[in-house]
């Protein structure tokens, strides 16, 4: 039954995309749904680290660029091609985070928090910094296009296709993972690691596992934007990135596959609606955020969700 | 149940995504006004580089305003259609595709900052639209792309007339400080590069973060390697703080300053620290000075009062890369019935126009037009900017 | 010798900058077990309403100087009132978020207010600055070593000997427990929350004069400001005090010795180090939690 749900959720959400794609032919609102797409990744990275496992990740963007700089570095300095550049990518990502998820993911709470934010902070600084190699500050510019076989992934709609293609890729990924017994030993290590140890489960290698995977989903994600774009600077990369990637999964509502899109969604369009209020952007933003957090601390998925139970409840009575 | 409640959920998810994606459709063909050229703006109206983005938006609606009261380009009125980027270049490529796709404008005039432009450049390619970069980065011109020009002077020729300075008056070692982005590296690559040029080295480079509260360790730093001047490289308000440091180290060696800093602003910042120092700036700084006979006394004086009687605030020197692309732009749409591979042509063969930032004479292979005649270098005298030479 | 004693007084001057902040973070995780990302705005805050009332209404330094940081600490209690307060389920990642978007929101209204310019204003006093063995120290970072000096004495004598320090105190060790001997812990976290604040604003308020104060102003010094917290210990008063200080003078020989570019990351490498080798922090004792 539930698989079966899930199967449906899948069609109904993959017949959404291509109808989508099909008939929306403005070069804008692709581009729109492109970046949604990117955001989604992004959140549901962090939401399988985050949502599932409970560890906390301020510095989620440095992966994220890693992978949008790997594959900028290889496919215009060295003309490798972007295909080749892909696994490049994402295992840089991975590998760097094993390295430091080794002694990072230790630490817990407020003090993981802050060794990732440390983190993406010194990623940053050393792609703004490493000029001869980064591009520095001004950016990286004249990324080429994503070829794979003889199909050039220019913008629009080819490139809409394969960014949202590997978004449903990954949200089966994630979900076959979370069905798992894997998924199972990571909620159990969110409700208490303490706990998870003592039954058995290798808390350690799991956290470090999913903190790999997760990286590895990022700098997907940035490996896509490079391509995107054709240009990258390291502001796109920035702490305030990282913070942006977490307030989509926490708005979305945590420990949700459809709450990362969701938060992705709405903090993708957000901006764009907010345009109306020009110099009062910054503000209606965190008042936003702000609300959102104090009347559905849960997110909006789950939040909506327990209105719709209470107002269920009262229905039924 | 509590799954299957959860597939629920991804049904309403995916509803709402969809209803959100529809509700804005509509908009897509509405193309109101048929008869009105419109121009895309994209500013950092906000966040850090709100000092250039601010000005440059009034602007070009200043501009605009102007064009449209002298009867529109061939009696075709200007609509000017503005995004902010705050400074970000996922935003910047949003807007422009907003600009592109949805506005369908004409031409597009900004951004502020070198990076947000090299974002975009790409698209304005394959739109192939014209564009005018407000931004100082050379990398946007060199090389010559077919679609993209700029009316910010450049940093080569801010370099140059500061070095060229520095040479008259027999200093050979310099030490410099530039700020940590986009515009302090790129001032940073032209000073080192064009250091060999004018017999100059450079004994010392350091640079500050651009919200640095302190920058008397660079100085120390510097003032160890003994050089006969500082050229600092930053916008406001860092280099305001590496004055009034400068000064506190009792630091007696000339300091100059880039561009970035010619507003009235920066004395303000910098108070008694501002004295002596030297700067390239365009002429709007020193409009009341400039001989008579100077092209671009008229224009400069036009401007600041219109822009000081509209807003009610002094001019700074930066808005007027927007006025100046704004009526280039009208000049090279004369005649054109909205043509954009016309207009392009015509702003490419576009000679002797007298702007605020300078003599614009476009080329095949410059897409700035402007000489090192564009700058003046000011010293700060009483709180006052007084030319140099 | 004289470049490292410049270095050393530049260290010092923006290490009791970052101590202060530092302050600001610890007490209020200490009595609350709340991070407030919103910090460094209330820090920019407090600098530019210092500006507006030094330099535009030309009120004397000193109630210019209390009465801001009067107001900053009342908009913190109006931010704990209105947006932390309400929260049902107080989950440390609710909150982070919640203090995000409250960063956010102040930054909007400092821009609204105050305008995209940076300000500047004189220094306390007029003095040229001292020249010991040929580095300059300003009267100014003695100004500020002084307050920060009499702000730490102050503090001390408050938990040490207020019947409310020792209230805020017992808060911090547990809340329950507190609240069971009839604390109102309610009080109490909203004076840590006006106190927390308060501080912010005097660390605005004193570094006004040297720099140059503007809306965005407040992110990276909150960010250095966590660092030093987390460096010396969050959750203690000394801790916040050589964690900033350590992070003020190390940057500036960082700068010095190593490469202005990578001063920024001289603060996160060594907060790295000490979360891998020392997580409590150099003085901090307590036990490292998780959500």
């Amino acid at each position: 039954m539930n698989d079966k749900a899930h199967k449906i959720a899948y069609a109904v959400f993959a017949l959404a995309v291509i109808l989508l794609g099909w008939q929306v032919d403005n070069q804008y609102y692709l581009q729109l749904m492109i970046f949604i797409g990117l955001n989604t990744l992004l959140a549901l990275s962090l939401n399988m680290l985050m949502g599932y496992a409970g560890q906390i990740s301020l510095g989620h963007a440095a992966f994220y660029g890693i992978g949008a700089y790997v594959t900028a570095i290889l496919t215009t300095t060295y003309q490798v091609a972007p295909v080749l550049a892909l696994p490049a990518a994402v295992g840089t990502a991975m590998l760097v985070a094993w390295i430091v998820g080794i002694p990072t993911l230790r630490l817990s709470g407020y003090y993981l928090g802050m060794g990732t934010l440390g983190f993406g902070m010194i990623v940053h600084i050393v792609l703004r910094e490493w000029s001869s190699v980064t591009g520095g500050a001004s950016g990286f510019v004249g990324i080429p296009p994503l070829e794979i076989g003889l199909v050039v992934f220019a913008s629009g709609k080819n490139y809409f296709f394969l960014v949202w293609a590997v978004v449903l890729l990954c949200l089966i990924m994630c979900r076959r993972i979370i069905d798992s017994r894997v998924g199972r030993a990571l909620r159990s290590i969110h409700d208490g690691e303490k706990a998870a140890a003592a039954v058995g489960v290798d808390t350690k290698k799991l956290k470090l596992q999913v903190f790999v995977f997760s990286a590895g989903m990022a700098a997907l994600a940035g490996f896509l934007y490079a391509h995107l774009v054709y240009f990258i600077s390291p502001g796109t990369f920035s702490f305030v990135a990282s913070i942006r990637i977490v307030t989509m999964v926490v708005i979305g509502g945590m420990a949700s596959i459809w709450g990362a899109l969701l938060g992705a969604s709405l903090l993708t369009l957000l901006p764009e609606w907010l345009h109306a209020f020009s110099e009062f952007e910054m503000v209606v933003y965190g008042l936003i955020l702000m609300g959102v957090m104090i009347f559905l601390p849960r997110g909006l998925t789950r939040g909506v969700l327990d209105v719709y139970e209470r107002y269920r409840k009262n229905h039924d009575r | 149940m509590l799954l299957s409640r959860k597939c629920r959920f991804g049904a309403l998810a995916i509803a709402i995504l969809l209803a959100g994606a529809l509700i804005f459709t509509p908009g897509v063909f509405a193309e109101s006004h048929q008869d009105a050229y419109k121009i895309g703006g994209i500013f950092s109206v906000t966040g850090p580089a709100s000092f250039l983005g601010d000005p440059e938006k009034k602007s070009m609606e200043l501009a605009i305003e102007e064009i449209n009261a002298a009867g529109g380009v061939d009696g075709r009125m200007l609509e000017p259609v503005i995004y902010d980027t705050e400074g970000d270049p996922s935003k910047t490529v949003m807007a422009v595709g907003k600009l592109i796709n949805k506005d369908r404008v004409t031409a597009i005039i900004g951004p502020s900052r070198t990076p947000t432009t090299l974002a975009v450049t790409p698209m304005v390619k394959r739109a192939k639209l014209p564009f005018i970069s407000c931004a100082a980065g050379n990398k946007i011109v060199d090389p010559v792309k077919p679609w993209v020009f700029k009316t910010a002077q450049s940093d080569v020729q801010a370099v140059a007339s500061i070095y060229e300075h520095i040479q008259q008056r027999d200093i050979q070692k310099v030490g410099i400080i530039t700020v940590s982005n986009s515009f302090g590296e790129s001032g940073k690559e032209q000073l080192l590069a064009q250091a060999g040029d004018f017999g100059i080295t450079v004994v010392s480079s350091q640079s500050f973060g651009a919200s640095d509260t302190d920058m008397t360790a660079q100085l120390t730093k510097i003032r160890q390697e003994k050089p006969g001047a500082i050229i600092c490289w930053g916008t406001n308000p860092g280099p305001a703080v590496v004055a009034k440091n400068a000064k506190q180290l009792g630091i007696e060696i000339p300091l100059y300053q880039s561009h970035g800093v010619a507003s009235p602003k920066f004395i303000d910042l910098a108070g008694d620290a501002a004295e002596g120092i030297f700067l390239p700036t365009g002429k709007i700084l020193v409009a009341d000075l400039l001989a008579d006979d100077d092209p671009q006394k008229q224009v400069l004086t036009d401007y600041i009062n219109a822009y000081e009687s509209k807003y009610n605030e002094t001019v700074s020197g930066f808005g007027g890369y927007a006025y100046d692309a704004v009526h280039l732009l009208a000049r090279a749409m004369e005649g054109t019935n909205g043509d954009k591979a016309k207009i392009r042509k015509n702003l490419e063969t576009l000679k002797n126009y007298v702007g605020i930032s300078g003599v614009f004479n476009f080329s095949k292979t410059d897409h700035n037009g402007l000489d090192p005649s564009a700058f003046v270098m000011v010293k700060i005298k009483d709180g006052k900017w007084e030319l140099v030479e | 010798m004289q470049e490292i004693l410049q270095y050393l007084f530049s260290g010092l001057t923006n290490g009791a900058i970052y101590a202060v902040i530092a302050l600001g973070f610890s007490m209020l995780y200490s009595s609350t077990e709340l991070i407030n990302f919103a910090h460094g705005e209330f820090v920019m805050l407090g600098a530019l309403c210092m500006v507006t009332l030094a330099v535009n209404l030309g009120f004397p330094l000193i109630p210019a100087f209390f009465l801001s940081i009067c107001a900053v600490a009342a908009a913190g209690l109006l931010f704990e009132r209105l947006a932390i307060r309400p929260v049902r389920h107080p989950e440390p990642i609710v909150l982070i978020i919640i203090t995000v978007g409250a960063s956010i929101f102040l930054r909007g209204v400092g821009m609204l207010i105050w305008g995209k310019d940076a300000h500047s204003m004189p220094p306390f006093s007029q003095h040229p600055p001292l020249d010991v063995a040929g580095a300059r120290l300003l009267i100014q970072s003695i100004w500020i070593l002084i307050i920060v000096a009499a702000l730490t004495a102050a503090l001390q004598m408050f938990y040490r000997r207020t019947l409310t320090g020792k209230a805020m105190t017992a808060c911090a060790v547990s809340k329950k427990a507190a609240w069971i001997v009839g604390i109102p812990t309610k009080w109490m976290v909203m004076l840590a929350f006006g106190l927390s604040t308060g501080m912010g604003a005097v660390a605005g308020a004193i570094i006004a004069p040297i720099t140059m104060s503007s809306y965005d102003m407040g992110t990276m010094l909150g960010l250095k400001g966590f660092c030093a917290a987390m460096l010396g210990g969050l959750g203690s008063l000394w801790g916040a005090i050589l964690g900033g200080f350590l992070l003020g003078i190390l940057e500036a020989l960082g700068v010095g010795y190593i490469s202005s570019g990578l001063k920024d990351a001289t603060a996160f490498v060594l907060l790295l180090l000490v979360l891998y080798v020392r997580p409590q922090g150099i003085i901090g004792a307590g036990e490292v939690k998780r959500f």
